[in-house]
């Protein structure tokens, strides 16, 4: 099947305009016939559940966690980007487009990114009128801060949890609709099938995870909203239910899966601290705007800090690399986050890791102390030489800006950060990559939808901080529902869709199967230990750096690991109670799929391109010396893969990407 | 260090339920609490033992999913944190730590340490929101200019996680100081003033038919709360209840 984009006509601006002006509308009647299911209640899911349900529709919402308020998208601390140009530095539609296109080293689809730019000021606005409580300045209008890969202000933000004021936003919005009937939630409960009928997504099968009961759902579509699959790390900073599952079994029934290999590893996140390790925490990139990343220039002192005779503090500046604003003086600290990871990964790979492990940089707080504090002494006209009493009023700056992310450092560390420099080192975060979509957000599978993180259009192989949210709260609030609107508009006659035909039979056999499949398989090894396994193969060789031999030896190995998984995963209890190593061993299999997958992407895209870093893709000489090397000429397609039976087996596609508006050109933020 | 757990084991909502005791040992003080019941649980897998069910997701101390009650406590000795961010630090070789799932007559045990806490969510349904419909047409956001100190109060109120902590602490069982955080959050915004009376009427009489207690104002729900919810709450909530009644 040749990919089809659907873009509309015309120049790019007016793209989106025209589009609504001509799509086809259901009439307010005919919606109450229309039934949607929406999987996932993040930021994405939930704010497209309450707008379907507000406009009409009969949702059906699902999600595995025990409240649609818990989606991961809780966790985003950062903030959100909108072009509302508050703040007067030059900000608009056009550069907010420009920023993502450039930030997403141009693999992103344009027509997508315009849109995208376009509504974000819409989300604000929504937001605000909903009650979500963005932080604001003294004359009462909202505040702006400034995130990595843009020279504006255009983040509106909640202290350190935006994602959680706006994720409650949507859950709110959704429950009044779940007050009125019109949402009808379904917690607790885990997509394991798309049903496909005639060609159409006509359904899903679940299990409900107390019960065990396997559950069949009709509706006229199917809209995912599941997020990312940074868990095929093992160790990443998404929650510990985050899965593929609802995406690899779209991806099974017809859904292509574009560009598994973009994946962000995020620059700040605390280093692991050993093999019991679980989960690995975000320090927000905002805390990039103050503080500032170093490493010691001499390998005597690396050592000296590593075995504590000499205190970080204590280390004079003309001693320390601040190899971020040394490489890249235009950005400095603010460098988008693929390349302020790589920065990281190579000070240490050369030996300048500071803690035990090598694989910790600093994140110092100190002379943006001293720089509040005076202005704070200043402003109270207070000694400004006064050295205690300075870094006690920046202090307290630091500490109303960022206190809930120092607190939880503290907490994790054992370190206080506000007199000593944080560790932090890169961790998978993000995926840019996913299910692929046209402009309408609709799969290669007919009235199958997918939004938010676990679709693939607006990022390409980077995605710049702050863009998530907008993203999620775009395709839900103000894409989809229009998007959505022009297919069913031809199902005002179909009815209810019965779920007692064979493809819901066949759908459900083949959950079935899996289940009794893993709980009468008692091997000798638990679900972790395999998860764990595929991370490590994941981290080390389909990591921060890629090369030939390590992609090879990856897929062999994945391959390997996961017919050892299904000859000897041990998965305890029955499946007609709540199970939670059950529902974990169904993730698990299908990363070991998606791992392959992604695995091959990045094998076949012999080209370093955002998150995507390919050690025999570097430039060789010249300014850019070192930086990676983007292949525009070869590469400058998304590859969309069909799903074959194996992993090794699928098929590729390539959607072209064409830069109209937008001159091809390689990133520098030197 | 080595530890012994007394843990809260119940097969189903049907089960009567009891302490179990379990060993576990080379428990690291950097481990998280969590951490720490996983690797109890891979030596249980290990074992041919039935693993401990228990609630959790984010494991960054804002979804709001794990809910143990730790010796005593809602989510453990430690204050201003959740289960997750408990570190085994906070404990000493050789104790003894009792493990067991937030109790109220309103979250009712699924099994072992989970309980269905779905009837805060009822509440929610009930008035937790501003009816403001997805148009793109709504006023621009500077439009409605707040007071900064209202701003961040309203902030601080809808910073709670809706864990149940505060439920869990309190001898009456009383949700008072999560569905107050809500309704003080709208209250000090000027989006939520137009529904105020319905809101605060609909979201008591829901929590009064869910089964939670009423509040005598012992305070011990703001010491457990991860999230430093006040109980000026609760007082901004009274207040608009008496409002809302002599009203409506």
């Amino acid at each position: 099947m040749a990919l089809d984009s659907k873009i509309p006509k015309g120049p790019i601006a007016d793209k989106w305009t025209n589009y609504k002006n001509h799509i086809n509308l259901v009439n307010p009647a005919n919606k109450r016939n229309i039934d949607v299911i929406v999987v996932g209640t993040g930021l994405a899911g939930g704010s497209a559940a309450a707008t379907l349900a507000e406009l009409g529709y009969n949702v059906k919402a699902f999600c595995f966690q025990d409240s649609p308020r818990r989606a991961h998208s809780i966790a985003a601390q950062g903030g959100i980007n909108a072009a509302k140009n508050y703040q007067g530095d030059g900000d608009s539609t056009y550069r907010l487009f420009y920023d993502t296109v450039k930030g997403g080293d141009y693999r992103s689809r344009e027509a997508n990114v315009y849109r995208l730019a376009e509504v974000s000021a819409n989300i604000i606005d929504q937001c605000v009128a909903q009650g979500v409580p963005f932080a604001r300045e003294y004359g009462g209008l909202l505040d702006n801060r400034s995130f990595g890969g843009v020279l504006v202000s255009r983040t509106f933000y909640a202290a350190g949890q935006t994602g959680q004021q706006l994720l409650l936003g949507a859950y709110s919005a959704m429950n009044r609709q779940i007050g009125r009937g019109k949402i009808k939630m379904y917690n607790r409960h885990e997509m394991l099938d798309v049903v496909v009928v005639n060609g159409k997504a006509r359904g899903i099968i679940t299990r409900n995870l107390i019960t065990g009961e396997i559950e069949r759902h009709s509706a006229h579509a199917v809209v995912l909203g599941t997020g990312g699959y940074g868990n095929v790390f093992f160790l990443s900073t998404n929650a510990m239910g985050s899965n593929v599952t609802a995406a690899w079994k779209a991806h099974k029934r017809g859904a292509y899966f574009a560009n598994p290999c973009y994946t962000q590893i995020h620059p700040t996140c605390i280093p692991v601290s050993g093999d019991h390790q679980s989960k690995l925490t975000l320090m927000s990139e905002s805390l990039r705007n103050d503080g500032r990343i170093w490493v010691p220039k001499h390998m005597k002192d690396v050592e000296a800090i590593r075995n504590r005779t000499l205190m970080p503090k204590d280390l004079k500046e003309e001693d320390r690399d601040y190899y971020l604003e040394r490489r890249y003086p235009a950005f400095g600290n603010l460098v988008p986050r693929d390349v302020a990871s790589r920065a990281a990964k190579e000070r240490c790979d050369a030996g300048f890791g500071v803690n035990a492990t090598g694989e910790a940089v600093f994140l110092d707080f100190a002379s943006a102390i001293q720089r509040y504090g005076k202005e704070q002494a200043t402003v109270r006209h207070l000694d400004v030489n006064d050295a205690d009493l300075v870094k006690k009023l920046g202090q307290e700056v630091v500490k109303n800006k960022y206190g809930n992310l120092f607190q939880m450092y503290e907490k994790i560390v054992d370190q206080d950060p506000y007199n000593t420099p944080m560790m932090i080192y890169p961790a998978v975060h993000y995926t840019m990559g996913g299910i692929w979509v046209d402009y309408n957000l609709m799969t290669t599978v007919p009235g199958l939808y997918c939004i938010g993180e676990a679709n693939f259009s607006d990022h390409g192989a980077n995605r710049l901080g702050a863009s998530a949210l907008m993203q999620g709260l775009a395709d839900g609030y103000f894409v989809l529902p229009y998007t959505i609107g022009d297919y069913l508009a031809d199902d005002i006659r179909t009815g209810k869709i019965p779920t007692d035909s064979k493809e819901f039979d066949e759908a459900e056999k083949n959950v079935r199967d899996q289940i009794n499949h893993l709980i009468n398989n008692k091997g000798t090894h638990s679900v972790d230990h395999f998860h764990k396994k595929l991370g490590k193969i994941m981290w080390n060789k389909v990591g921060m750096a890629r090369n030939v031999q390590g992609l090879t030896e990856a897929i062999q190995e994945i391959k390997e690991l996961r017919a050892e998984f299904w000859k000897d995963v041990k998965v305890p209890g029955t499946n007609d109670e709540y199970n939670d190593e059950l529902a974990k061993a169904g993730r698990v299999a299908d990363y070991l799929e998606l791992g392959e997958l992604f695995a091959k992407d990045a094998l076949h895209r012999e080209e370093s391109c955002g998150g995507h870093f390919r050690e025999d893709a570097v430039e060789l000489d010249g300014e850019q010396k070192g930086e990676a090397k983007r292949d525009d000429e070869h590469f400058a397609y998304v590859a969309a893969w069909e799903y074959k039976g194996e992993p090794s087996d699928a098929v590729l596609h390539k959607e072209e990407l064409e830069f109209k508006d937008i001159e091809l050109k390689q990133r520098s933020y030197k | 260090m080595n530890l012994t757990l007394k843990i809260w084991r119940q097969k189903n909502a049907n089960d009567k339920g009891g302490l179990v005791d379990y060993k576990v040992s080379d428990v690291s003080p950097d481990m998280s609490f969590l951490e720490m019941l996983d690797v109890l649980n891979e030596d249980l897998i290990n074992k041919d033992e039935e693993p401990v069910a228990f609630d959790h997701d984010c494991r960054e101390g804002i979804c709001g999913m794990c809910s143990l009650y730790i010796n005593g406590e809602a989510h453990g000795p430690d204050r201003g944190i959740t289960t997750c961010q408990l570190h085994m630090r906070m404990f000493k070789d050789g104790d003894t730590i009792y493990i067991e799932p937030f109790r109220a007559a309103a979250f009712p045990v699924i099994k072992d340490l989970i309980v269905d806490r779905t009837s805060m969510d009822r509440i929610q349904h009930a008035g937790g929101f501003i009816s403001v419909n997805t148009s793109g047409n709504t006023i621009d956001a500077n439009a409605i200019p707040i007071n900064k100190h209202d701003a961040d109060t309203a902030f601080d109120s809808a910073t709670c996680i809706g864990c149940g902590a505060c439920v869990a602490s309190c001898k009456n069982s009383s949700a008072m100081l999560f569905v107050s955080a809500k309704v003080s959050q709208f209250a000090l915004l000027p989006q939520g003033k137009i529904e105020a009376t319905d809101r605060v009427l609909n979201m008591v009489k829901q929590m009064d038919e869910e089964g939670f207690g009423n509040c005598t104002n012992t305070g011990a729900c703001e010491v457990e709360c991860p999230k430093g919810i006040s109980l000026e709450n609760i007082a901004r909530m009274n207040r608009e209840y008496l409002k809302a009644s002599l009203k409506g």
